[in-house]
Parts: structure tokens; C-alpha cells; sequence
């Protein structure tokens, strides 16, 4: 920690979430100077690593809402960027399910909503093409999204940030803003790691962008925090999930009720409740609600109470709603404070600001090219190198990799069969991100049944083998330490 | 690509059952004997387990994991048995060709017949769905084992120990010598689950208290454990409002139990049994795919790693007289698990064997038994035996000498 810096940007960007790489890659098209702080000892630590992972259409919010706007634009963005920068993804498909044939004019509802939103091809199918399109699912009628798709949540928002990286941003972990000095439109950034200056900051701090906008003397936003707990089944329980199956939204849900979403490796994924919590740090999960998510999902495919779950995991959404109730919808924030020019919030940025993250970023481009003169880069590179995952490769691949270098012969993994190559290349990540949680959201390490049980202590020879110290290893940062000390010699 | 070498035997796994079963395979003749192992030596978790008790039946003697691991390594090294450690087998097919990658290259290798020793892995707190965060410091007890006796790592300060399987007994006594403070140990069950004698010497002997019928019932703390709490069950095993209580550590152990890991298995298409984990086999530790045989862990949970060995000896020949041709004649008659048993294997048997021994394992801990082998169709008593008490924790046996001719089924009766 001794070591810090001072240095000035043109622009930064607080916050590491989706939003805020989306936002640093869009900019890092241009001449820039640009940096981005994060407070976590790895990137997507908060919003963005605690969600279904959905690509949505754009017909779950208010035609007219910038949450429409962005989403639906974003949409139209999202797969091509994902292809660019080579993170895995899936057009599925989606289905919102009406059990009874009364809840048939609320699936008509949310078709009206997305046809004046501009949602391509929404259909309103019958429980024929809900078996044909998902022979699990169950309903009296659906609403089918054809353009609707799932991702890699953690794994997209590193890739953007890799990708505005090679671009020339810089990006600096456990870096959280304690202290803000604004003085004739600088802004001064106190962080552990050094003081760095811009005329442009982009607040994307997520669950905690009113905290830091109080520091730069902006009090006018409120972020509620409302946890959502979710559950994940081994992706050998026996069922293939093809697509997103999504309840009728419930009125009185402040989500979109509790769904069944597969993962791209083949897990099905059971959430999220949604309840206000105190704590905006609190992503525990609850005996109640785990029987509660089980309970809901069977509804929508019965085959869910026969299986077993490999984890639990809960994300927290920064609502702009008060749990009072009084309204009933938030809209993003993406505005520039009349009292701090040059200060750009994002607020509230929760659903669906995933598939609304690169539709978000241009608007902040837009924002930002209108004061100052940015010009394009010749140089600027789109693509990023697809990570080679051993798991996927056939026979003459693995045995060619292996030929070239002994690490991917070293099965690290055995769960997801993941190697040392692919270990070792997670944790010389340009940003330094070296926890566990880094080397797993990156490789799947700990990610399979045993949870970590056999691949823990290897993990834990690999990142001393490259020089982090035992005493220095944690789950994911700060004070989540896994050892105090060696025991003997 | 195709697989260019071939072997009679490949054996999986380089544990206890797996080295056992290599040995076995040589006694019984087979030329060409691979055994493959996924660490970078040989020995399986037997080489974590500093602990004594090991050996009592395959050398009548108490002596340490990797003691019992070097006795059997040596035996190995002597015969002409070709040794890969750091390789794993990714994949088999049902005709016995698997994918092995190691550091020295990735290929495919024909068996003549496999043996299966991968052993098992343990039970997660996400199997058993702990509520609370998601900090650092909840250990599973083997995991734990490992970084504490191989990697000389301090995991803990305080630590509060979930299941008593013998892992986590055993890993209470170790803490304890390395100065953790254990404070206790919280079982869901009536009874222990780990052997008597580990209660005794790891838990009485060092005033470790053993809470029966309690669990956790939620991690707290954000980056590392702060406390669990614990609280009393019911006959139905749900947690009894009103009787939690906060135990402050910064270190869960969890010895919840053990699972067979039969991934590999179920690739090669290997029928499971709901009540072992493991594969259904025959009295040649044959499972359900011609040529691919399992043992130890693997096949069930053991609670003495002689027994896993034992077992080892005995699939490997098997799979030795399989590589070189051998195929029993008859039909196969099926052994169920009757009153008061969790399971009994193997589960087929060649009918007109004579001489089978049955391992079991009874549901709950019993007095007085008399265990019973009856026929299904005549009722025919194959074999009768006494015990004084039976717990759930150890794997008995039960011998039948006469020809099996008809469908068994085993029962325990107070």
C-alpha cells in the first residue's frame, strides 16, 4: 500500500462494475487520458457479478423511460461487442410463462410495453410452442423474446476493461474515494493508492454512487439497497435448460419475480428474491428465502425439486425506489450536475443496465464530446483475444497446447477441468486483480461441485509460486484473508 | 487421434485402493499395468493423513498415512508397473479408451481393462445449505487437512467444527496442537459419524466438546468469519427456534461427509447406486460396463483405508483375468438391502458362487443384532452372524459360504 501517485486525466471513472468499464472502453476510443477506480480487489465485485446474467430484450420497463431507451439500444449492441471482445455469450430466447389463463392479458401488457419500446419480435405463443421451445417449462401461454440471450456477466465486464486497457486507460484496484477536492471544475480523488485529478469524473460507483457523489458536495440522490439471493444446480443435475423461463412479473415484486436462467456451461440458475436490507455491503443469504426460491422455480419446471444445488449467491440492486413503496419505478440517472459541471452521475443503474451498459457508455461519450473536443484514435483496437479454456478444445488442440508448453498439461480444476496455463494466465491479468474469487470468475476454478475443495490448496501453491505470499492471499480483498501465517520453519 | 498405446490394466487413481489394485493386477498376471495419478506423487490423501491408525489389518500394525502410502509405493515400485503421477484422466469411453493429460503430453490409451480408484471428494456447505456470507475461512475438513499438513499453513485462530467425520476429528486434534483454539464440535446427528476411538482420542482426550443434535445455522462475518450460529434440531432434523447461539471464530471446518467421485464414471456410461455413490458391482468388482472395475472410495465410503486396499487387491485381479480373457458364466442374482441396512455390496453376484463376503452398513446404531442373508424366493438362510452393537459409522462384513443360487437380501435385527 506505501507506494502512491499523483497524476492527472482527462477523464475518470469511478467504479468498476459493467457500467463503468463499458463506459471507460467507449472512451478509450478516443485521445484521452483515462483511468478508472475501483475500490474492490477486482473488477465487477458488486452489482455486476450478482445477477441472472441476462441479455433482456427491453419489455420489462416503461416505453419512453431511458431504461427503455438504453436497454433496447443496448440490445442491439450487446451481441456484437460481446463477439469483439470475445466473451461467451448465447442468444436463447426467453419465455415469460402465465400459468393461468388469466395472467394472459399481462403477457399482452408487457408485448404492448415492448412494441412501443421498439422490442424486435415479441410473440405471444401457446402452451404447444412453450413445450416446443422449452420441453420443461410449464404455462398456459407465454410471451416469447427471440432476441433475448444470457452472458457471462463478470467475464464481460472484465473484457471491456482489458479492452479499454490495451487501448491506453489505466485501471487501479482497491482504490476506493475517500475524499473529494473540487476547486475552479478540478476534481481531486483521494485514494489510498494517490491523488488523481480530471475535469470529468463519471460516477458509476454503483450501490454506493450517492456516497460518492456526496463527497463532491452533490446531495440529491438516494440508492436503496434490496438483495436478491439466488441458487445454482451442478450442470450434471440431468436437466438442460435451454432458455430463460420468466414468471408472469409479479405486481408486488420490486424484481422481475423469481426465474430459471441455464448458464453457458450448463448450470440452471433459481432467483432472485428481492428485499430491501440496511447494509448495501450485505449479500447474505437466508434459510428463508433458499426455500422460497425453491419453492417459486418449481412452479415453472416441476423436475427443479428433484435436483441438488452447487452454491448460493446473492447480489444487491442499487434501487432508487424507497422501500416505502410511494412510486413504483426508478429510471437511470445519466446526467451532468448543474452545481458540479464536468461531474457525470450514473445512478441507479440496476435491470437492466447489463444489456444497457454499452448504450449507456455512448450517451456518457456524447456527454462528455459535447464540452470537450475528443477525437477518435486511428489506433484504437476493438477486439479482444478470446481466453482459450482447455475444457472446450478437442483432441489435436489440447495435445498441440500441451506440446507447446508444459502448464496445460497440469490439470488444476478437476471439476471444470481447468490447467495451470489457464490459472497462470488469469492472475497476470493486466490489473493485478490476485485473489480467489479472480482466478475463479476468470478460469471457473471453484466453480464445479467439489466448490473448491481440491483445487483451494493448488490454487494456493500457484499464487505463491508467483510471488504473493501466503499471508497476502484472500478470497476476494480487504480483510478476506485465508491464512495467518505459516505454521512451522 | 487416435489411441496408439494399449495396456492391459489401467488403474485410476494412486490412493489406497488404486496401488492396491496395480499390485493385484500383477499378481494376477497382466503384463502391461498403468497406474495414473493426478498429484505429483503417488499415495492420495493418504499422504495428508500424518496421523497414526493406519495398517491395522494389512500389516497388523498402527503406523501413519504416509507410512501405510510408502509400504504399498515400494510394493508398486518393485514390479514392472509404468508409474504416471501429475496425469489425469479426463475422460473413458465404454470401450476403454481414455484421455490422459499430463505435463509430458496429452493422449488417448486403450485398456484391456480399467480399474476405477479416483476415491472421493467432500460434501460442500452449499450441499447442505448453510445460510449466512460468503467470507473467507470455511474450510472443508480435507481441504483443510491439506494446507495445514502439507502446505504448513496457519488457516485459523478459532475454529468451530460442522460433522463429526473422522477428517474433522481428526483435524480438531491437529488444530489443537498448532495452537488453534477448537470450540467444538457440532454434529446434526445422535450419534458420532467418525469412528469411536477418533471421538475419543481427538475430541475427550483434549476436552473438545461434541454437541449432538446441533448444526450451524448461519456464517456471519463479510470478509472472514466473525461467528456462526448454532442452534439445537428436532427429530426431523430442522433447526428449533429459540435454542441458537452465537459461537465467535474466524474458522468453520466442515466434515459433513463424503462422496464418491464418480464423474469419470459416468462417463464411461457406469451405473450408480443411489445408496453408495458408487457403482453397482458385481463379486468381481465389475461394474456395469464390461471391463471397468471399481474399488475403494470410489465405490463406497470406507472408514479404514486397509479396507479401500483390501478392495484394490482384489478389482485389480479381477481386471487382470478380464484383460486376459476370462468371463464368468451364469446369470447374475441381485443382493438388496433389508430391515435396518443402508446398503450391502457388492450387489450382483454370479449365480453358483460360492464364498462371497458382503460388506454392509446399517442405518442406525444397533444392540444385540443378529444379521441375516436370506434367500428371496425360499427363504433359505445363506448366513447368520452376531454383534454385540453396530453403528452406522463402521462397515461390517458378512461372509457366505454356500453357491448363491436366488436373489438375497441382507437385514439387521435387534
Amino acid at each position: 500500500m506505501g507506494e502512491t501517485k499523483n497524476a492527472d486525466y482527462d477523464v475518470i471513472v469511478i467504479g468498476g462494475g459493467v457500467v463503468g468499464c463499458a463506459v471507460l472502453r467507449e472512451l478509450s476510443r478516443y485521445s484521452l487520458k483515462l483511468l478508472l477506480l475501483e475500490r474492490e480487489a477486482d473488477l465487477a465485485e458488486g452489482i455486476s457479478k450478482g445477477n441472472s446474467g441476462v441479455i433482456h430484450a427491453g419489455f420489462n420497463v416503461p416505453a419512453g423511460s431511458l431504461k427503455a431507451k438504453t436497454n433496447v439500444a443496448g440490445l442491439g449492441m450487446i451481441y456484437g461487442l460481446a463477439d469483439e471482445l470475445g466473451v461467451p455469450h448465447r442468444k436463447t430466447g426467453k419465455l415469460v410463462v402465465a400459468l393461468a389463463d388469466e395472467d394472459r392479458r399481462r403477457l399482452e401488457e408487457l408485448k404492448a410495453e415492448g412494441d412501443k419500446s421498439g422490442v424486435p419480435d415479441l410473440e405471444i405463443v401457446d402452451e404447444a410452442a412453450i413445450r416446443r421451445l422449452e420441453p420443461l417449462a410449464r404455462g398456459r401461454w407465454a410471451l416469447y423474446s427471440p432476441h433475448t440471450g444470457i452472458i457471462s456477466p463478470y467475464e464481460f465486464t472484465v473484457a471491456l476493461a482489458e479492452c479499454a486497457g490495451q487501448n491506453g486507460a489505466e485501471v487501479l484496484l482497491e482504490a476506493p474515494v475517500e475524499a473529494i477536492v473540487c476547486r475552479d471544475g478540478l476534481f481531486q480523488l483521494l485514494t489510498p493508492k494517490g491523488t488523481f485529478a480530471a475535469r470529468r469524473v463519471v460516477n458509476s460507483a454503483g450501490l454506493f454512487s450517492d456516497d460518492v457523489a456526496r463527497l463532491a458536495g452533490i446531495d440529491n440522490y438516494r440508492v436503496f439497497p434490496y438483495r436478491g439471493e439466488y441458487l445454482i444446480t451442478d450442470k450434471d443435475c440431468g436437466l438442460r435448460l435451454d432458455l430463460p423461463v420468466y414468471p408472469v412479473p409479479p405486481r408486488d415484486d420490486p424484481g422481475l419475480g423469481i426465474h430459471i436462467t441455464p448458464t453457458l456451461e450448463g448450470n440452471i440458475i433459481l432467483g432472485p428474491s428481492a428485499e430491501p436490507v440496511d447494509d448495501k455491503r450485505d449479500a447474505a443469504s437466508t434459510r428463508k428465502v433458499m426455500a422460497h426460491l425453491k419453492a417459486e422455480a418449481v412452479r415453472l419446471m416441476p423436475e427443479l425439486s428433484r435436483v441438488s444445488f452447487i452454491h448460493s449467491y446473492a447480489g444487491i440492486r442499487p434501487k432508487l425506489v424507497d422501500p416505502s413503496g410511494k412510486d413504483k419505478f426508478g429510471d437511470f440517472i445519466v446526467e451532468e450536475s448543474a452545481f458540479r459541471p464536468g461531474w457525470i452521475s450514473l445512478v441507479g443503474i440496476e435491470s437492466p443496465g447489463l444489456t444497457a451498459a454499452p448504450a449507456i457508455a455512448e450517451l456518457v461519450a456524447g456527454m462528455i464530446g459535447v464540452k470537450m473536443d475528443i477525437r477518435p484514435k486511428p489506433e484504437f483496437k476493438p477486439e479482444r483475444p478470446r481466453r482459450t479454456r482447455f475444457a472446450h478444445l478437442g483432441d489435436d488442440e489440447r495435445a498441440g497446447r500441451v506440446a507447446g508448453a508444459a502448464d496445460w498439461g497440469e490439470m488444476v480444476c478437476r471439476c471444470e477441468h481447468v490447467t495451470r496455463a489457464e490459472v497462470v494466465a488469469a492472475l497476470r491479468n493486466p490489473f493485478g486483480a490476485r485473489t480467489m474469487d479472480a482466478v475463479k470468475r476468470r478460469t471457473r476454478c471453484g466453480m464445479g461441485r467439489c466448490q473448491g475443495g481440491f483445487c483451494t490448496p493448488r490454487i494456493v501453491e500457484i499464487l505463491q509460486d508467483e510471488e504473493l505470499p501466503a499471508d497476502r492471499i484472500t478470497k476476494r480483498g480487504g480483510g478476506s484473508r485465508l491464512f495467518y501465517g505459516r505454521l512451522k520453519g | 487421434m487416435e489411441a496408439n498405446e494399449t495396456h492391459d490394466v489401467v488403474v485410476i487413481g494412486g490412493g489406497p485402493a488404486g496401488l492396491a489394485a496395480a499390485l493385484g493386477a500383477r499378481r494376477a498376471g497382466a503384463g502391461k499395468v498403468l497406474l495414473v495419478e493426478r498429484d505429483r506423487t503417488l499415495g492420495g490423501i493418504l499422504n495428508q493423513c500424518v496421523h497414526d491408525g493406519f495398517g491395522l489389518f494389512l500389516y497388523n500394525e498402527a503406523i501413519s498415512g504416509p507410512e501405510y502410502a510408502e509400504r504399498l509405493i515400494d510394493d508398486v515400485v518393485r514390479e514392472p508397473i509404468k508409474v504416471e503421477t501429475g496425469a489425469m484422466v479426463l475422460d473413458i469411453t465404454p470401450d476403454r479408451v481414455l484421455r490422459i493429460n499430463s505435463r509430458s503430453g496429452y493422449r488417448l490409451v486403450r485398456a484391456g481393462a480399467v480399474v476405477l480408484a479416483m476415491g472421493c471428494r467432500e460434501r460442500t456447505r452449499e450441499m447442505i445449505e448453510i445460510p449466512g456470507t460468503r467470507s473467507a475461512g470455511v474450510f472443508t475438513a480435507g481441504s483443510a487437512q491439506n494446507l495445514v499438513n502439507l502446505q504448513n499453513l496457519r488457516i485459523g485462530n478459532e475454529a468451530v467444527i460442522l460433522g463429526s467425520g473422522d477428517i474433522g476429528l481428526i483435524m480438531a486434534r491437529r488444530l489443537v496442537f498448532e495452537g488453534v483454539a477448537v470450540k467444538g464440535v457440532f454434529e446434526i446427528l445422535s450419534w458420532a459419524s467418525g469412528l469411536e476411538r477418533n471421538v475419543r482420542q481427538c475430541l475427550m482426550d483434549f476436552g473438545i466438546p461434541l454437541e449432538l443434535r446441533s448444526t450451524v445455522v448461519e456464517i456471519r462475518g463479510r470478509d472472514r468469519v466473525e461467528s456462526v450460529v448454532v442452534a439445537k434440531v428436532d427429530d426431523k432434523l430442522m433447526p428449533i427456534p429459540g435454542s441458537e447461539s452465537v459461537i465467535p471464530c474466524d474458522t468453520l471446518l466442515l466434515s459433513v461427509g463424503l462422496i464418491p467421485e464418480n464423474e469419470l464414471s459416468k462417463r464411461a456410461g457406469v451405473a450408480l447406486s443411489p445408496f453408495t455413490g458408487g457403482a453397482v458391482v458385481d463379486e468381481r468388482f465389475m461394474t456395469s460396463v464390461s471391463g471397468v472395475f471399481s474399488c475403494g472410495n470410489v465405490l463406497h465410503i470406507h472408514d479404514v483405508a486397509d479396507w479401500a486396499s483390501f478392495e484394490g487387491f482384489a478389482a485389480g485381479e479381477s481386471a487382470a483375468r478380464y484383460a486376459a480373457g476370462e468371463r464368468p458364466a451364469g446369470a447374475t442374482v441381485r443382493i438388496t438391502a433389508g430391515p435396518n441396512v443402508k446398503y450391502a455390496l457388492p450387489q450382483l453376484v454370479t449365480a453358483g458362487t460360492a464364498g462371497v463376503e458382503w460388506n454392509f452398513r446399517v442405518g442406525r446404531p444397533l444392540r444385540n443384532v443378529q444379521v441375516v442373508v436370506k434367500g428371496k424366493a425360499t427363504e433359505k438362510v445363506y448366513a447368520r452372524k452376531k454383534f454385540g452393537r453396530l453403528l452406522p459409522t463402521e462397515l461390517q462384513k458378512i461372509k457366505v459360504r454356500p453357491a448363491v443360487e436366488e436373489d438375497l437380501e441382507v437385514s439387521c435385527h435387534e
